[in-house]
């Protein structure tokens, strides 16, 4: 397959120069790459994604999709991954989908290290509703909701996954579409809970490459040891020079491997008699 | 004619429920039919907790206020309770823990020594108890011993030597009350709306239970989750009632039958997702287990308060099915019928129920039969697959993901047929009314379904009108009342059946309301649906059901028969 087989037919709404393109296109390489390396069928892969100019990536593949709620897109992922364990599911969040609306369920599946993975496009902004803070919104930056600057301080989205047992974390960057694409496909390979923080420039309201494009380096050309936490915290840490990729990645058993062994609910059978349940109560 | 009421009391954690479905057990083995009802505080250890046992040899739907028997194991229970006590009642109670000297007869047992003298813990005291209650009854030594061995499996050998201690301290000591004669007929389940409801779930093809707890609902995650691997269901307790709506949407988009279960508080916060399941046409089966509201309002105490708030739930304009069973039987039957509703016309099922219902025990057959997976219509065919095919009766046909060259899109947002978002006036009101076309499907469908129950004489001019669980305290008060009396039991809430009820308020003389509320909200849907306006009620919002005595004097009232 080849990325154009996920082009869909609906019209794309999104700016000129949005960084959400680069995006969308290395997802569809990744898509294309899992089939043709027959890691998935075409069939079996579900994308998912919140409410904000992010979620719009669903009407622009054409592949299965679940368009959610606003901060709801990881309760259905884990519905489809419990229904059905052989999809691949791969989850699409604004930084105001994930850590603002639904920061509670984006804690929980990674504690329990669902199979799925998570990409934040994280561009500090509310931009569909035509700017207003986001639980990462850098001090000081006005906005509609934040006349004079916003004074809180923002959350660090790696620490957050770190401290909540995300067995794959790592950052991304829209301004480098080809080391995102290979994450991506790192992300969605390893077996637990990806996730990826991508920082994105909203072209309207945020436009912060120029500014953030120096200080960008790749972590894992610099010899990091991704097994080691204390490291991943601190590279996490670090602000003068923003690292990309993978800063954490370990093996830890699945939620639905303990929940369902080999088990496909959505292929059982129900039970043909509840004879013996009945008995119980006689 | 047999027939037996008691009441044992004592604080939480003192066994009093657990001991109390054993009693009902042991009447029910009997051939007896039974009732149990449990009330209860919103605490674990301390308070106060009692349930009142009803046994009869023909099918009873109810509890009485009054009881011939206090069993107690403190004093608190005898002070609260004395005054429910019939004129020849007595009071059963330990003599470690409490005292009484009359007006009724005391009847002293030395629960807390025994406990002692077979080296057991506090709890075990509850067994003493039964043994002395069923000697009191007069039922064989034998068949209590069955019922507690089931119980308590390998643990039962304490509790046995105590019932034994218990049995015979009571036929040395006390007079008994009765001789209980078995009855033979078929045996029937004791069971609880919780239980019998999440039975016609699994028979329905209900793969997973997901659930956040909340009274009275935690009734059915206390049965399913021991009961799981037994039933081939899978049950799930994420981290709040908004991750429980939208997983089950999830988990239904790919195929799996899924029903939810909740109260009015965690509904509240399902409702953004119960929208959706409206919009993008994903079916799921939502429980909601009334208690006394608003807000947390009273959480172990009963209510059907809920009414209006779940036929007004979600933004938006889509078909819902709504259903309110009265007992356990119906529990079973309409549960599953909701089920196979909701993925019949893929749109959410409501399954109103409340803590009477859910938490009470009940003598009742319970035919398997009438439960089976009604197929849904599935896409077939070469064409490219649409989700949301616009058909003549609105339903679409439908895939999953998974199946081989469908692309199965569902979405939040309207949209076409795809499943693409659409923003065009044309487009927009075209699915709208492709939604609201499975209305008159479904409506269609219940037609040739029980949508309302006719009790009691069907020619008489006097109707009584309600929904729920409130049908159990009706019928007994129907056989008190003497007169020809019908009630209508409204099962279908939504869409409403306003074919049956129109035909039968249209040939009443005289309409009596009776509901667990204050605001008659059956009544004002009636008015909506119907035009009628029923002028009499019997309105409550105590938390306590009806009691069917009282409850008859009304109706007597209500229709000038006093």
């Amino acid at each position: 397959m080849e990325m154009r087989d996920f082009d869909s037919p609906a019209k794309n709404t999104w700016c000129p120069g949005c960084n959400n393109f680069g995006i969308l296109a290395a997802v569809k390489q990744v898509l294309a790459e899992l089939v043709n390396s027959g890691e998935a069928r075409p069939e079996e892969i579900v994308i998912l994604s919140g409410v904000g100019c992010h979620g719009k990536i669903s009407d622009y593949i054409r592949v299965n999709s679940f368009y959610c709620l606003h901060g709801r897109t990881v309760p259905p992922a884990m519905g489809i991954k419990v229904a059905n364990q052989r999809l691949k599911i791969i989850a699409f969040s604004g930084d105001g989908d994930a850590y603002a609306e639904g920061i509670s369920h984006v804690v929980h599946a990674a504690r329990r290290n669902l199979n799925m993975t998570l990409v934040v496009h994280d561009n500090e902004v509310f931009a569909l509703t035509t700017s207003q803070v986001t639980p990462t919104t850098k001090r000081g930056f006005r906005t509609k909701s934040a006349p004079k600057g916003s004074f809180e301080a923002p959350l660090n989205p790696l620490h957050l996954m770190l401290s909540c047992g995300a067995t794959f974390v790592a950052r991304g960057f829209s301004g480098d579409p080809r080391h995102l694409r290979s994450i991506l496909m790192e992300a969605v390979r390893h077996r637990g809970f990806s996730f990826i923080d991508v920082i994105q420039e909203c072209v309207t309201f945020n436009p912060i490459k120029e500014k953030y494009l120096p200080k960008i380096y790749d972590l894992n050309k610099e010899g990091h040891d991704v097994t080691n936490f204390s490291a991943a915290w601190e590279r996490a840490s670090e602000v003068e020079r923003i690292p990309i990729g993978i800063f954490y990645r370990v093996e830890r058993e699945t939620y639905e491997k303990q929940l369902l062994g080999e088990r496909i609910l959505a292929e059982e059978k129900p039970i043909p008699s509840i004879k013996k349940a009945l008995q119980e109560f006689i | 004619m047999q027939e037996v009421s008691l009441l044992i009391g004592g604080q939480a954690g003192d066994g009093m429920m657990r001991a109390a479905e054993l009693i009902g057990r042991i009447f029910n083995r009997l051939g007896l039919y039974a009732f149990v009802i449990n009330d209860y505080g919103s605490l674990i250890r301390g308070g106060h907790n009692f349930c009142k046992i009803r046994a009869a040899d023909r099918q009873i739907w109810h509890h009485r206020e009054s009881v011939e028997l206090i069993a107690a194991v403190n004093q608190d229970t005898i002070a609260r309770h004395q005054k429910e006590l019939t004129g020849d009642g007595r009071v059963l109670y330990d003599e470690g823990a409490a005292k009484y000297e009359g007006p009724h007869e005391p009847l002293p047992i030395p629960l807390t020594t025994m406990v002692q003298e077979v080296g057991g813990i506090s709890i075990m005291k509850n067994s003493a108890m039964i043994g002395a209650i069923a000697s009191l009854y007069g039922v064989p030594l034998s068949v209590v011993e069955e019922v507690i061995n089931r119980a308590y499996g390998e643990k039962a050998a304490k509790n046995i030597e105590l019932v034994k201690r218990g049995y015979e301290f009571a036929a040395k000591n006390f007079k008994p009350i009765l001789k209980v004669e078995p009855v033979k007929r078929d045996p029937t389940p004791l069971i609880s709306g919780a239980e019998s409801l999440a039975l016609g779930a699994v028979k329905a093809g209900m793969k997973l239970y997901i659930t956040y707890p909340m009274t009275p609902s935690t009734a059915i995650l206390n049965y399913l989750g021991p009961a799981q691997d037994e039933l081939g269901i899978l049950l799930i307790h994420p981290e709040n009632e908004i991750a429980v709506a939208n997983m089950a949407l999830g988990a239904a988009y790919a195929g799996v039958r899924t029903m939810v279960g909740t109260a009015g508080g965690g509904f509240a916060l399902m409702q953004e997702a119960f929208s959706m399941a409206g919009q993008a046409e994903i079916p799921v089966v939502f429980v909601v287990g009334q208690r006394v509201a608003p807000a947390v309002g009273a959480p172990t105490y009963t209510a059907q308060a809920d009414l209006k708030f779940l036929l007004n739930a979600g933004h938006g304009e889509f078909p819902r099915i709504a259903v309110a069973p009265g007992d356990p039987e119906e529990a079973f039957v309409k549960t599953g019928e909701a089920m196979n509703l909701a993925w019949k016309y893929q749109s959410p099922a409501i399954v109103l129920v409340d803590k009477h219902l859910l938490e009470s025990y009940m003598s009742i057959g319970i035919d398997e039969n009438k439960v089976a997976v009604e197929p849904p219509e599935f896409a077939m065919g070469q064409e490219e697959y649409r989700r949301y095919r616009f058909t003549a009766s609105g339903v679409s046909p439908l895939a999953f993901p998974g199946q081989k060259g469908a692309v199965v899109k569902v979405t939040s947002y309207e949209h076409d047929e795809y499943g693409y978002a659409e923003e065009t006036a044309d487009g927009i009101q075209k699915m709208q009314e492709k939604r609201l076309r499975k209305l008159s499907s479904i409506i269609l469908d219940l037609k040739g379904r029980e949508t309302v129950k006719i009790h009691g004489d069907p020619a008489a001019e006097n109707l009584v009108v309600a929904w729920g669980s409130t049908k159990g305290a009706i019928l007994e008060a129907m056989s008190l009342v003497n007169r020809p009396l019908k009630f209508l039991q409204i099962i279908y809430l939504s869409p409403f059946p306003e074919w049956e009820v129109s035909r039968h308020l249209s040939k009443a003389r005289d309409v009596l309301l009776v509901e667990g509320n204050l605001t008659g909200q059956l009544g004002s849907l009636i008015t909506e649906q119907t035009g009628f306006r029923i002028k009499k009620a019997v309105l409550k919002n105590d938390g306590r059901p009806f009691d069917p005595v009282s409850l008859a004097e009304k109706i007597k009232e209500a229709f000038g028969w006093k």
